[in-house]
């Protein structure tokens, strides 16, 4: 794990009115990254970006080393996109899609898509229209998981998989992984990622929050739970996020140490999961607002 | 190996394994010599990251606990002085323990098991 596989580096899209800003972030390989954030926050376009499929007003995308904006084609050879809502042509079959997508693959490993298929409950000789949204994403998942690709991009690929499928697909995802090998997965079913991902990388209003281990995220984050009168003399800025009921309040530190010695015997620290801090993070733009 | 891992534990995933695995070598129930699956291998089994797995591991193999050979996997290392002191330690742990549990059980007053002990180490100096 010496060179990332994938090195992101003040990678900036401007669109009217949204704006992805210097992302930067490593992916070493072996791991399995976890892409979060509300809707907006940027995921898809850095995704997309990622994969050739807008142009980017400034910044440097790294893989192996080598800049995807010189050896695009080349490289991306290597690279397996699923996107959030896979669209095939209605009337083709789907071994007519496999026998035109798998070509463009010298490392195509028919068996693996055969047995894919299988497993994900899919027949070859159905037709694109009949399948649901949850087993049009079973497919591309087939098609990109065959293909040997060094680094597997998926856009929300658990978006109608029922949770059971979603745990298995988790799973198996992580099964596939090796020393030179990564993926990254977009997803606001921040349940999906808990334990699993090894690292997370957190995007808000185009902007990212963090990129760290699993194992970093819950030793800092916390939760801040006390009465209002602690929240008045402590002052609303000592927290990256908050949540004011009735009865008393919610805070986000990302000092949980700090905040258990600051609060003791005044109020719950308790570790905050990746929803907590998405949610008490909140939109900033729509605070404002 | 059996490992049982607490999402409601304050104490982190990495840790629970690391205790979990030296308690098991500590009381032989893991021997010298043994494999350890590999760290993917774990994480894969227990379904978490391998970032965590790969904590426990170092910190195993920087207490002298396993052995990781390149190429070949993760053993049970073969038990340096240190470890054999611990292990010795903990014995006459679990029997004051079990002395201590006796005591209470039978109503003898803690004080009266200090006495008794402090007489049985002059005897043993005489």
């Amino acid at each position: 794990m010496t060179e990332p596989l994938l090195s992101v580096r003040g990678l900036t899209k401007r669109y009217p009115g949204f704006a992805l800003e210097r992302a930067s972030f490593d992916l070493p390989a072996g791991l399995l990254m976890g892409l979060i954030g509300p809707n907006g926050a940027g995921k898809t376009t850095l995704l997309k970006a990622l994969l050739g499929l807008v142009r980017v007003d400034a910044g440097t995308l790294l893989f192996q080393g080598r800049d995807l904006a010189l050896e695009g084609p080349a490289l991306r050879q290597r690279i397996a996109y699923v996107p959030d809502e896979p669209k095939f042509a209605p009337g083709a079959r789907l071994a007519t899609l496999k026998a035109v997508y798998a070509p463009f693959f010298p490392t195509w490993n028919e068996a693996t898509w055969r047995g894919l298929m299988a497993d994900f409950g899919l027949d070859p000789r159905a037709r694109a229209k009949t399948l649901s949204l949850g087993q049009r994403t079973r497919f591309a998942l087939t098609l990109a998981m065959s293909r040997d690709a060094e680094l597997l991009v998926l856009d929300e690929p658990t978006t109608g998989l029922d949770p059971a499928f979603r745990r298995e697909l988790l799973a198996r995802l992580a099964a596939t992984l090796d020393e030179r090998r990564a993926i990254l997965f977009s997803t606001h079913i921040t349940s999906d990622l808990e334990a699993r991902a090894d690292l997370v990388t957190l995007l808000r209003d185009g902007e990212i929050v963090f990129s760290r281990s699993q194992d970093d995220l819950r030793e800092s984050w916390g939760v801040v739970k006390g009465g209002l009168d602690l929240l008045e003399r402590e002052g609303r800025e000592a927290f990256r996020g908050l949540r004011v009921h009735a009865h008393g309040f919610e805070g986000l530190t990302d000092d949980a140490e700090g905040a258990r010695r600051r609060f003791e015997g005044r109020a719950l620290v308790e570790r905050a999961s990746l929803e907590d801090i998405l949610v008490l993070l909140g939109r900033r733009k729509a605070h404002a607002a | 190996m059996k490992i049982l891992l607490s999402n409601a534990s304050s104490s982190p995933i990495y840790e629970q394994i690391l205790r979990q695995i030296r308690a098991q070598i500590l009381s032989g129930d893991l021997k010298e010599g043994e494999a350890l699956p590999s760290i993917r291998r774990l994480a894969q089994t227990l379904q978490i990251s391998v970032i965590t797995t790969k904590r426990a591991y170092d910190e195993l193999e920087h207490e002298g606990f396993i052995d990781t050979v390149g190429g070949k996997g993760t053993f049970v290392a073969s038990p340096n002085a240190e470890f054999l002191r611990e292990k010795r330690v903990r014995a006459v742990e679990v029997k004051l323990a079990a002395a201590l549990e006796e005591a209470r059980a039978s109503g003898v007053q803690l004080n009266e098991v200090r006495r008794m002990f402090e007489l049985l180490v002059e005897a043993d100096h005489d």
